[in-house]
């Protein structure tokens, strides 16, 4: 092997090796260790001048005890089944919000198309923080939506609807869902329109020839979208801390807090690492959709 | 046959206006002459002078984006060398561990990646400030760089890149005269994204900051936990209205360029 070529692959491959996969064995050794009064504030550290029994006493003083503490206090537990629980519900939200509006492009006219999928991945560009920060102003108890309905007479006392597990769907629904539409438009933008032609001229309703051909053929595109709004909502902190409030208990923030408000490093690594198992499961099942769906394309 | 019902006509009006109402209200608003935010007391651009004269939110800015240029340049030339390494380099020690360190981050939960990386900076006692973000700026946008770039360098006739071999040319001079500039609107867009994600970021920014450095979307937090401002509504609108132009010119751009395409196409069969 050249030269040329071992620094093309050397350098991107040791800056990941360096502060990504680095960083992971240290956070996995920290949830072993336990919380201290120094800096830094956990023990044991590693210390390299005792030589081997340094290292043997290192090793001696890591234990599981953050994980036995996790599973023992159920608020661990319940930030977790929350977080799973609101992931899930605001993803089939999602779709039911998303599926409409990819139909929708994929179906109307050719030169309109450009236009549409710009006016979906605007909001992409646009700040994360400030489209969430946006839905404060709507929601609150003074916000528009209330002023709005009790203008209408709908309701005569306003809603809360703010710092409840409600806001939080809006917000991961309404930030994802570009993240969602995409994928479906793309799978329904390719389908081949004969086989619905076909379908009508053998004496399909058009209702049936949708639920016959289109949604079958949409799958994979379906599934695509449910995993990306699924996976970053599971492990989210900015939306259920700005519109949450108390009343919502999510795993991101539970680490945030745990880190930053309690300084239990331990604890916080510990709940990293849970919630990486955690997320294995369906980045493995939306890796795998996605390798058939490139095998359907070649 | 594809038949646009009105069906389609209300979910995309109805789906739109979900996606743009919040932000138009969040414009006109910055525009009340009253603090209070929901209540409408007359047009004003108050807000917008009280934002330039606020030195905390100009420093936090200009932190921003100097972190975001930075950060991307770098992404962006370690994204090109890792996706062109996946796609073109064949077989090495390591590829599988290479490719998986490169998709991991894009699924990685933002409060995981700033805490590991707080971590190591910590570990290694490295001073945390404009400095460490940065480095987990660069770190998690190569990979969306190095995505973009591949599905490019994938897609693109490889023979073109061995005629150039071919007739002499070394690996780097075939690289920078062939491949380059036929991958570059790839990686035009891979630096976009980077610096996008860069200026957007708040949760890997505010591990990896420490007390030194403050980011723009990290005092825009701090501020909207207090509850809604016109001050953070007038930086709102000023954002999105830069985000707007840009990605509107660049649509525009795009479609010059199929439309130029298009006619060059006819002409050539016309001569033909």
């Amino acid at each position: 092997m050249n030269l040329g070529r071992r620094t093309l692959i050397g350098i991107p491959y040791l800056w990941l090796l360096l502060l990504f996969l680095v960083p992971f064995g240290i956070i996995l050794k920290i949830s072993l260790s336990d919380i201290a009064l120094a800096i830094p504030p956990y023990t044991p550290t590693l210390d390299l001048s005792e030589g081997w029994q340094g290292i043997r006493s290192f090793f001696a003083a890591l234990d599981f005890e953050n994980y036995i503490f996790l599973t023992e206090d159920d608020l661990y537990w319940r930030a977790y089944l929350s977080s799973l629980k609101i992931a899930f519900i605001s993803t089939l939200l999602a779709l039911a919000v998303g599926f409409p509006i990819a139909y929708g492009m994929a179906n109307a006219a050719s030169e309109w198309r450009p236009t549409l999928m710009m006016l979906v991945i605007l909001p992409f560009w646009t700040s994360f923080l400030i489209r969430v920060y946006a839905w404060i102003g709507i929601l609150s108890n003074e916000g528009f939506l209330n002023q709005f309905l009790l203008w209408t007479g709908i309701i005569s006392e306003p809603l809360q609807i703010m710092n409840t597990p409600t806001a939080v769907y809006i917000g991961i629904v309404y930030t994802y869902l570009p993240f969602m539409i995409l994928p479906i438009y793309a799978t329904l933008e390719r389908m081949d329109e004969s086989l619905l032609e076909a379908a009508e001229d053998l004496g399909c309703s058009r209702s049936s020839a949708f639920w016959l051909i289109t949604v079958p053929l949409s799958k994979s595109g379906v599934i695509a979208g449910c995993f990306l709004v699924f996976i970053p909502a599971l492990g989210e902190f900015v939306i259920p801390s700005l519109l949450g409030g108390s009343g919502t208990l999510m795993i991101g923030k539970v680490l945030w807090e745990e880190f930053f408000n309690n300084r239990d490093w331990p604890v916080a690594s510990a709940v990293a690492i849970i919630l990486l198992l955690i997320l294995v499961i369906p980045i493995i099942l939306f890796q795998k959709n996605q390798e058939k769906e490139q095998e359907v394309d070649a | 046959m594809r038949r646009f019902t009105w069906f389609n006509a209300t979910s995309l009006s109805l789906g739109f206006a979900f996606l743009y109402i919040p932000m138009i209200i969040l414009i006109v608003y910055s525009f009340n002459s009253s603090r209070l935010v929901t209540v409408w007391a007359g047009f004003s651009t108050r807000w917008y002078g009280e934002l330039i004269q606020n030195e905390a939110f100009l420093d936090a800015a200009w932190v921003t984006l100097r972190v975001a240029f930075v950060s991307s340049c770098i992404a962006t030339v370690l994204g090109t060398m890792a996706a062109y390494v996946l796609v073109r380099g064949g077989r090495f020690m390591g590829r599988t561990l290479f490719s998986g360190m490169i998709y991991a981050p894009l699924v990685m939960p933002e409060v995981i990646t700033g805490l590991s990386l707080l971590l190591l900076f910590i570990s290694i006692g490295l001073d945390r400030g404009v400095f460490t973000i940065i480095l987990a700026h660069t770190t998690f946008s190569m990979c969306y760089v190095s995505v973009v770039v591949s599905s490019r360098l994938v897609s693109f006739d490889r023979s073109v890149e061995e005629a150039a071999l071919d007739l002499g040319c070394t690996p780097f001079d075939a690289f920078k005269s062939v491949t380059l500039p036929i991958i570059a609107p790839a990686v035009i867009s891979g630096w976009l994204l980077a610096f996008t994600l860069s200026l957007d970021d708040l949760v890997i920014a505010s591990f990896t900051a420490g007390p030194s450095a403050t980011t723009l979307p990290i005092k825009i937090f701090s501020s909207v936990r207090l509850g809604v401002s016109p001050e953070i509504n007038a930086l709102s609108t000023i954002l999105i209205s830069l985000v707007t132009i840009g990605v509107v010119t660049a649509s525009l751009v795009s479609k010059r360029r199929i439309v130029q395409a298009r006619r060059d196409e006819q002409m050539a069969e016309q001569t033909a």
